[in-house]
């Protein structure tokens, strides 16, 4: 019970200060909006292992933050390699090959108005089915190693970023492209020098969203199949195990990858459209 | 009037025709519209919105073709016109390329257009002089003033050698002040430059403050109602704008606006 | 019109395609069923022909073709093969049958449902605490931001295997992974539109010496309103999402989730694709009623055109 009650308390007194924080005269400032965020974390962290100790959870239901840390750090061998098999294999692979089939498909799509109009309602279209169902079929055609992840993955992030680089390669004005036109300028110089800049904000905005996609597609085509290796492998058997802690763990490394990968996106985007509104601040 | 008259005309019209189809039927945008500019001319197009003064500028841009009449530039169609780059075209917005630096933004038509890099390097100079923008080539666009957008936007269009300038209301969307003082620079850069310039606005002032000729337009459907030749001497300091000759021009100019209107 | 006969021929070119890629996909399994049939088949013998370009064994065993749209476990089914199980297994079957996607697709469909009223419920009372809350807002705002970028649909299995071990199975695990990935898309998006309203309307407001409450309901509701539908469309989608995969690890009986994976277990090719457009049938139908809700709402509120 003084376990739970250190909980409570805690949980009052992480409140207590972010209140003051964030109310406080410095609450701008980039500090205390980089410190607020943390405290949080850090007193759900808290409170998670006070009542899992104090209340006696079992470690089937939930784990302990400090028996995840101690899985974790005596199973990096393991989460090194399942990070390599799904993350570097599967998902980037296929994210790569998907966005840059995708823009080239973009491309040729935006030269005839009528594979324009035709392939961007299919293509909003199919953005919204749950792609994730073909991954029985991939598995099937591409065997269980990371290929037919990277498939699923090359599936899952074609559309999103087809339909946001159709839409950015339409984003210069009227006026801009007539600009152009009293020039001269042929396709591709009006393409390279305004069509493709203006689209960049668009573009980065699909290469964001397929990020997470990427994980996603990865992660859960393992569920239909895998070598013995791979972060949805290891979830699906863990489970299977009921020890959960390395489920969590787990977890822990594809939050890391996740944020990792779109924060290197986002990074770049920053450098690339530094001139759009929105960047500027 | 006198050495030219046996040169051609920079831009010559005869009889020009143009009907937009829309979803509410066909519109009259210009009809039987006739104009010669000299070389050296500064022609101002006013009147009311729906006139088509846009639509006659764009049409000799070839950003529109025309459905009947004849229209020339510099003795060729305007599309032959525009694939030799005849004219420089300044919009109503500064249009300027957010991820490039002024400079580059002047770069813009010479890069398409094929110039060297020294020479492109020295045009943007002598550009950024003309309009009084020195020392500004490395910053971004959005790092300006309106007024300084507009301007180095004109510098876009004087960096190619293009001796027509065709302008659509470049200062519509910058206040009073600014304004005069664009307009000041705009008549000393024309007197520098001896360009050919084709100016819309809805300004009366601005319009014979400018121009050696003035093309009054009414709407409905679009047509040239007057055309006035300015009597003011070439020379123009602000305060011309105070004269009795400015005044009995620019009286001249509302009339045939009025006139214009007079059959709604 | 023409968007619609653009959209056709794109449909159209599909599935020419699709039934194109059928010929070399199914080829070598045809030529094997056939060659056992007792035809006469170029080169004979499975083994010979398995390092042969697919393409070239259709060109010489052209008679074999029409085979590769009718196998009984292709490769790749053909469309119509597809469309003809998907009849067969909706409108043929009796919807109490264990083998009527109806039924699998209502499992599917009431777990999302569920799962994406609580998660969308549970989004705008957060967004709205932390629009009204300087604290929520700078130290759970982060959070929900980075978890968009996490695929926290990974904790699925987990979900379920914890609450099947606390007592609580059926319906309820799938709609709390449902309810958790509509949940953060609603927060964020929610959050946004209840800031859209700029500081001139903002300030009209203060001028009238409004209350915060009449403030939230007269200005940023109806305001946040296309932000929300946004989001909800994104929202119903990953709720989908969710209740397919919770369905995966538990080896369910029943759902789309299952007959994708006893699909996959079986070989039951046909099967796996018509429960996969039943899926995508089932996900647009919902994000298509939302739009109608959206369109709806928006012209009552007089902001659509």
């Amino acid at each position: 019970m003084v376990m739970v009650a250190f909980a409570v308390a805690l949980w009052g007194v992480g409140w207590w200060v972010n209140t003051r924080l964030a109310e406080g005269p410095n609450s701008g400032s980039r500090a205390v909006q980089l410190a607020v965020p943390l405290i949080f974390g850090l007193t759900v962290i808290g409170v998670w292992e006070l009542l899992v100790r104090g209340l006696d959870v079992p470690l089937v239901i939930l784990p302990a933050p400090s028996t995840i840390a101690v899985r974790f750090s005596d199973s990096i061998p393991i989460l090194w390699a399942d990070f390599v098999q799904t993350i570097l294999k599967g998902a980037l692979s296929g994210y790569l090959i998907g966005c840059i089939a995708a823009f080239l498909t973009a491309i040729a799509v935006d030269r005839s108005d009528f594979l324009r109009m035709g392939l961007l309602p299919v293509g909003s279209f199919a953005a919204a089915l749950p792609i994730v169902g073909t991954a029985p079929i991939l598995v099937m055609w591409f065997g269980f190693d990371w290929e037919s992840k990277a498939a699923v993955v090359v599936v899952m992030v074609f559309f999103p970023m087809l339909v946001n680089t159709v839409a950015g390669l339409r984003e210069a004005t009227a006026m801009q492209r007539d600009l152009m036109e009293t020039y001269a300028a042929s396709y591709w110089q009006s393409f390279f020098k305004l069509r493709l800049p203006a689209a960049m904000p668009f573009i980065f905005n699909g290469l964001k969203i397929s990020t997470t996609l990427s994980l996603i597609g990865a992660i859960v085509a393992e569920f239909f199949g895998s070598p013995t290796v791979g972060m949805g492998f290891r979830i699906s058997t863990s489970v299977g195990q009921l020890s959960l802690d390395m489920v969590w763990a787990e977890i822990v490394v594809a939050a890391l990858a996740g944020t990792a990968f779109y924060g290197m996106v986002a990074m770049i985007e920053k450098a690339v459209t530094f001139w759009h509104p929105s960047q500027r601040g | 009037m006198n050495t030219e008259s046996n040169t051609q005309p920079v831009i010559e019209a005869r009889q020009l025709d143009l009907v937009f189809q829309t979803n509410d039927g066909p519109v009259q945008a210009l009809k039987d519209v006739n104009l010669t500019v000299n070389k050296g001319d500064f022609v101002s197009f006013i009147g009311p919105s729906g006139c088509g003064k846009t639509t006659f500028l764009r049409c000799v841009a070839a950003l529109e073709t025309p459905t009947g009449g004849e229209l020339s530039v510099n003795g060729m169609t305007p599309d032959e016109a525009r694939r030799k780059r005849a004219y420089g075209y300044v919009f109503q917005a500064a249009g300027l390329y957010p991820w490039r630096t002024i400079a580059k933004n002047i770069k813009l038509p010479l890069e398409i257009m094929g110039y060297s890099r020294d020479e492109q390097e020295s045009r943007v100079r002598n550009v950024l002089e003309l309009v009084d923008l020195e020392g500004f080539g490395e910053k971004f666009p959005w790092q300006l003033s309106g007024g300084m957008q507009q301007r180095a936007s004109i510098a876009r269009a004087l960096a190619f050698d293009a001796d027509i300038l065709l302008m659509d209301e470049p200062f519509g969307a910058l206040d009073e002040i600014v304004r005069d003082h664009l307009n000041e620079q705009l008549l000393a850069l024309w007197t520098r430059t001896e360009k050919t310039i084709g100016f819309v606005t809805h300004s009366i002032p601005e319009a014979v403050y400018l121009s050696t000729r003035i093309v009054v337009m009414s709407p409905r459907p679009g047509r040239i109602t007057d055309i006035i030749d300015s009597p003011l001497p070439k020379e123009r300091p602000l305060d011309i704008r105070d004269t009795p000759e400015f005044i009995e021009v620019a009286h001249r100019v509302r009339e045939g606006l009025r006139a214009g209107h007079s059959d709604d | 019109m023409k968007s619609v006969l653009a959209v056709l021929t794109v449909v159209a070119a599909i599935v020419v395609l699709w039934y194109g890629a059928c010929v070399p996909m199914n080829i070598k399994g045809v030529l094997t069923e056939v060659e056992r049939a007792g035809a006469e088949v170029v080169p004979p013998g499975a083994k010979e022909r398995r390092d042969l370009s697919e393409f070239a064994l259709a060109a010489r065993n052209s008679f074999a073709i029409p085979a590769t749209w009718a196998q009984e476990r292709p490769r790749l089914p053909a469309p119509h093969q597809v469309a003809a199980e998907l009849w067969d297994t909706t409108v043929a079957k009796k919807i109490t049958s264990k083998r009527s996607l109806i039924y699998h697709g209502w499992v599917t469909l009431s777990a999302t449902v569920l799962g994406f009223a609580i998660g969308t419920g549970l989004g705008i009372l957060l967004a709205v605490g932390i629009v009204h809350s300087r604290v929520m807002d700078m130290s759970v705002m982060p959070w929900a931001i980075v978890s968009q970028t996490i695929p926290i649909i990974a904790l699925a299995p987990m979900i379920i295997v914890v609450l099947y071990s606390v007592g609580v199975q059926g319906i309820i695990p799938k709609a709390v992974i449902s309810a958790y990935l509509s949940f953060f898309p609603v927060v964020v998006g929610m959050v946004k539109g209840l800031r859209s309203p700029d500081m001139m309307q903002l300030d009209l407001l203060r001028t009238y010496n409004a209350t915060n409450a009449q403030g939230f309901w007269k200005l940023r509701l109806p305001a946040s309103m296309p932000y929300l539908f946004a989001s909800l469309k994104i929202g119903i989608a990953a709720s989908l999402v969710g209740a397919i995969v919770g369905e995966l690890p538990t080896g369910a009986v029943a759902g789309l989730g299952a007959r994708l994976l006893a699909g996959s277990y079986y070989g039951q090719t046909v099967q796996i694709w018509s429960a996969l457009f039943a899926a995508a049938i089932l996900a647009a139908c919902l994000v298509g009623l939302l739009g109608l809700i959206e369109r709806a709402v928006l012209r009552r509120m007089g902001i659509a055109a």
